[in-house]
């Protein structure tokens, strides 16, 4: 990187908010998926007029920006994939309001999920959107990614979560969007700004909905001896029309190695488990949990459990949540993939995922969201190995390919990213990608902002050069 | 006004045939917005007939407005430019339902009554129970961008439309979103048609998650207070409970007196499951004498087994007595309808009310709506008109104006209310919409460069995100084809 830009962005920041040598630089070149990108420089904003001052530099040596909360994503949504500048929310960590009355908080995009929960909590309320990654990743990224997580299946997902946002346009512009209320003349804006993957705006200050914590939860553990039997009763749940606050289903030989890990006292010898929740007052959580217990009877449970306390049923909670991290013991790495059906088409799609599986070679885990048709897959692979690495990319189209041809969609709530730009054109037609380039270039004529995301690079947006150095896929690590 | 290109009706005709082409004058009448008469009425019977209209006037440089049940034309500045009517109401078919998905997709000009009539059989229903319900098209409904009492519990169609298929500007047939509830493939864009007024589409289908429709064996609830502080005290308290009622609103002594003395032309319509089959197609029933004419109402529903009705009572009348409710009283599956008929239908019932009935929505926080009531019902006392509203519990409120005729001296006048009421909105960091007027008095408070003034469809000057509503216009309708001046009325 130019030397000279380097020096300009430690005047304006300060150098303890610039880093720029290759060692420091390695650390952002990756996020939580298989891909990878190096920036060439990393800085840390304290504000909002920081980043417009940021965005305004970068303009002026025409070098893109991309911005990155905790880097937890899943689609290399937050990767330099032509290098530039990338800007790290991380100081920018502040929650700036609790408007309790009105059940609202306005924070930074550093805020870790959790954290504002935590804060909302002696309230008796909370944030609703729960990703996997919620002790670490940040508001911000929910906000790009349009990020879920289990308890959305009643909830919604970010974007039903948040009604305005500050943002720093390329050319270092600052601009709100939507309002307090949430119920803002005009075009919805928020809405579509909202999982944009930071392709429209910088995100710099959000206003979120926090929700009023339910009086009664009652969590159930349902254990099938046949995977099909527990992908009928999450059909049965849904035609039936119970809506649990969350449905979530592990396979039995993600939940054995689950439970080697975390004891979180899932049966060793099932073929797969439920873990459904409901939420609301304690008569309806009475009613609803029987209700689904005697689904899950009708479909040949060999057990439903239900959690006796707090702990018990934090305990399952963290066995589902921290699954992914348990795989890790199993093979050097994982790619977990994220593809969504019609919910009625569940019983097919695993057992089509299981098929690909044999096809090529791999033991393919399931641990997702059932209740909302939103698959994670997860294949392990050696990344030493070239040749299986390529192999896993295969068989993971293979499945997002499935996906889209029962229905469904590439991405439930990780995002496109680099990750699948080059699928797009399985669901878009030129005509779409025409007005999403058009959309696109309104806000970020240049594709200054995160260049290489969401479209395809034969159908990107302005002049998109992706550097073979960086737009190699993550190798060893 | 009427700018007729002499390629208009052969073109129109070539593309639909001419049976599907209205050149009579009475006719073209019926689809006047704000008493612009287009010059033709395209009426297409499929997306890609859509797609062509579009790219002829793209060509032509003619203004398209699309309409479905033409029920909510009125919402909205006057148009600047308007040559072709679109009727939408022969796309009208249901698409796709799988009730195992609670899925639908369905064409722009499906009636919401047709449609929830489809979803009752599966027990489903799709929470939009909108003003003028028994004609409404969904793509009116999400075009205007007109809430339910529902949104409540149910969220506004931003929480619920999972998919839209559109005609952009240039005439090419586009989609977003999809069929899945749980979608980040792509850009939003069916978020950005909702309440667009035809402004940056066409829309040709939508797509839905539906819901289970709560059981038959639901309860409404009204308490009455002598003041607006009382009712606002119990909806805090409902608010910052562990219940979840469908509704609660908070109706005006103006609105009460409507309610009780009026029977809306409208039907009653179904929204129980159960309740379907023998959907009651008369009028709505007169109200009980549980409504108090003169005084605040609170007005909720709720829905579930007899042990969570059980328990709505108690908490609702511990919460009545806490906040000093002068009466209470439950409503059975019997008397219900009354109430809810009339609370979906408040626009239509308010619009009947006076011959120049001017309906504002403000959007304003909770918190503030104790002394914003208080400022709405100065300015109208001040002016000497009759004034009713409703608020919802999230902070949207339905304000109108019932002046007793219409006439230049009245406009003015409203005029100068309508101004004080934007003023005093914005203050309490709220914003405004005039939803229903005259075109006389929307042509009144626009400035004399002809832009409407602050807040009054889009704040131009008030808020800073109208020049970003530009350049998304401009991208989705580049030759400014849609509506033109009917909404972002700072855009010629």
């Amino acid at each position: 990187m130019n030397s000279g830009l380097v020096r300009e962005f430690e005047k304006l920041l300060g150098p303890s908010s610039v880093l720029y040598r290759p060692e420091d630089l390695l650390l952002y070149e990756y996020d939580g998926s298989v891909e990878k990108g190096r920036p060439d420089l990393v800085v840390f904003p304290d504000s909002t007029d920081d980043v417009s001052r940021i965005a305004k530099l970068a303009a002026k040596y025409n070098v893109p920006i991309v911005g990155r909360g905790a880097g937890t994503g899943l689609s290399g949504g937050a990767l330099a994939r032509t290098g530039g500048v990338m800007l790290v929310f991380a100081r920018m960590n502040r929650i700036l309001e609790l408007d309790i009355e009105n059940q609202r908080a306005i924070v930074q995009p550093g805020v870790v999920n959790y954290e504002l929960t935590r804060a909302a909590e002696p309230h008796g309320l909370y944030f609703a959107p729960d990703p996997s990654s919620w002790k670490s990743c940040t508001i911000g990224g929910n906000v790009a990614e349009n990020a879920g997580g289990p308890h959305t299946l009643a909830y919604g997902v970010t974007t039903n979560h948040v009604t305005a946002l500050e943002l720093v346009l390329p050319g270092g512009e600052i601009v709100r969007v939507g309002s307090r209320h949430g119920d803002t003349p005009g075009y919805d804006l928020t809405g579509l700004f909202v999982g944009s993957e930071g392709t429209l705006a910088l995100v710099t200050e959000i206003t979120v909905k926090l929700s009023r914590k339910p009086e009664a939860v009652k969590t159930l553990l349902a254990i099938f001896d046949s995977v099909d039997d527990a992908a009928d009763t999450v059909v049965d749940i849904t035609a039936r029309a119970i809506t649990p606050a969350a449905c979530e289903m592990l396979d039995g030989w993600t939940l054995r190695a689950v439970e080697d890990y975390i004891h979180a006292g899932f049966p060793m010898d099932s073929a797969a488990v439920l873990l459904i929740e409901v939420e609301s007052l304690t008569e309806t959580v009475a009613t609803q949990a029987t209700a689904i217990t005697e689904v899950c009877n009708a479909h040949h449970a060999r057990e439903v459990r239900v959690a006796r306390d707090n702990a018990e049923r934090d305990l399952l909670w963290k066995g589902r949540k921290n699954a992914f991290g348990a795989l890790g013991r199993l093979a050097p790495s994982n790619y977990v993939l994220d593809g969504v059906i019609p919910r009625s088409k569940l019983p097919q799609a695993l057992r089509r995922i299981r098929q690909i599986g044999d096809q090529y070679g791999f033991q393919i885990g399931n641990i997702f969201h059932a209740g909302d048709g939103n698959l994670h897959p997860i294949v392990l692979y050696d990344p030493r190995d070239a040749a299986q690495f390529q192999r896993a990319l295969k068989a993971s189209a293979e499945i997002i390919r499935y996906c889209v041809e029962v229905g469904g969609a590439l991405t439930g709530e990780h995002g496109v990213g680099m990750e699948k730009s080059e699928l797009m054109p399985l669901l878009f037609s030129d005509a779409d990608f025409d007005l999403m380039r058009r959309v696109h270039d309104a806000f970020n004529p240049d594709a200054s902002l995160n260049p290489g995301k969401i479209f395809p690079l034969s159908k990107g947006c302005g002049e998109i050069r992706v550097r073979p150095q960086t737009s190699s896929r993550r190798s060893a690590a | 006004m009427i700018k007729a290109s002499t390629n208009l009706a052969p073109a129109l005709e070539a593309i639909l045939g001419a049976s599907h082409v209205l050149y009579d004058p009475a006719a073209r009448a019926t689809y006047a917005v704000d008493e612009i008469i287009p010059s033709a009425v395209a009426i297409p019977a499929s997306a890609e007939q859509v797609a062509e209209i579009v790219r002829f006037a793209a060509l032509e440089k003619l203004a398209l407005i699309p309409c479905g049940a033409r029920t909510k034309l009125r919402i909205g500045m006057p148009p600047s430019r308007y040559d072709i009517a679109l009727d939408m109401t022969a796309l009208n078919q249901i698409v796709h339902y799988d009730p195992g998905d609670l899925t639908l997709s369905a064409g722009t000009g499906t009636p919401i009554a047709k449609l929830n009539a489809t979803l009752f059989e599966h027990h489903q229903f799709l929470p939009l129970l909108v003003p003028w319900y028994s004609h409404s098209t969904i793509g009116g409904t999400i075009a205007s961008g007109i809430d339910s009492p529902l949104r409540q519990f149910y969220g506004t169609a931003r929480d619920f439309l999972i998919g839209a298929e559109f005609v952009t500007g240039s005439g090419a047939l586009t989609k977003s979103g999809g069929r899945v509830v749980k979608n980040v493939t792509g850009y939003d864009f069916h978020k950005l048609l909702i309440g667009s007024l035809g402004t940056l589409a066409v829309i040709t289908r939508l797509n839905f998650r539906t819901f289970p429709a709560p059981l038959a064996g639901s309860r409404g609830f009204v308490a009455s207070f002598p003041t607006a502080e009382g009712a606002l005290a119990l909806r805090g308290a409902i608010a910052q409970s562990p219940l979840t009622p469908l509704t609660f609103d908070v109706v005006s002594p103006g609105l009460a007196q409507i309610f009780s003395e009026k029977t809306p032309a409208a039907t009653e319509a179904a929204v129980f499951s159960g309740e379907a089959r023998n959907a009651n197609h008369s009028t709505l029933a007169p109200i009980g004498d549980w409504f108090h004419p003169h005084e605040w109402q609170l007005c909720a529903a709720f829905a579930g087994t007899r042990e969570v009705l059980d328990r709505y009572r108690r908490d609702f009348t511990r919460f009545a007595g806490e906040s000093r409710a002068t009466s209470t009283a439950f409503l059975d599956d019997t008397t219900r309808p009354s109430m809810w008929g009339r609370l979906r239908e408040t626009l239509s019932v308010l619009l009947e009310s006076s011959p120049a009935t001017i309906i504002f929505k403000l959007s304003a926080l909770p918190s503030h709506h104790v002394a914003l009531f208080a400022k709405l019902q100065e300015i109208a006392n001040h002016a000497s008109l009759a004034h009713a509203f409703v608020a919802r519990a999230g902070g949207t409120i339905y304000f109108a104006l019932l002046p007793p005729s219409a006439n230049a001296e009245a406009t003015t006048h409203l005029a100068q209310a309508a101004t004080q009421i934007l003023n005093s909105v914005s203050a309490a960091g709220g914003d405004t919409t005039l939803l229903f007027a005259s075109p006389a008095l929307k042509r009144a408070l626009c400035a004399s460069d002809g832009h409407a003034g602050p807040g009054i469809n889009i704040g131009c000057s008030s808020r800073s995100d109208p020049p970003l509503m530009h350049r998304l216009k401009s991208a989705f309708d580049p030759e400014n084809i849609f509506a033109p001046g009917r909404f972002l009325s700072c855009l010629p």
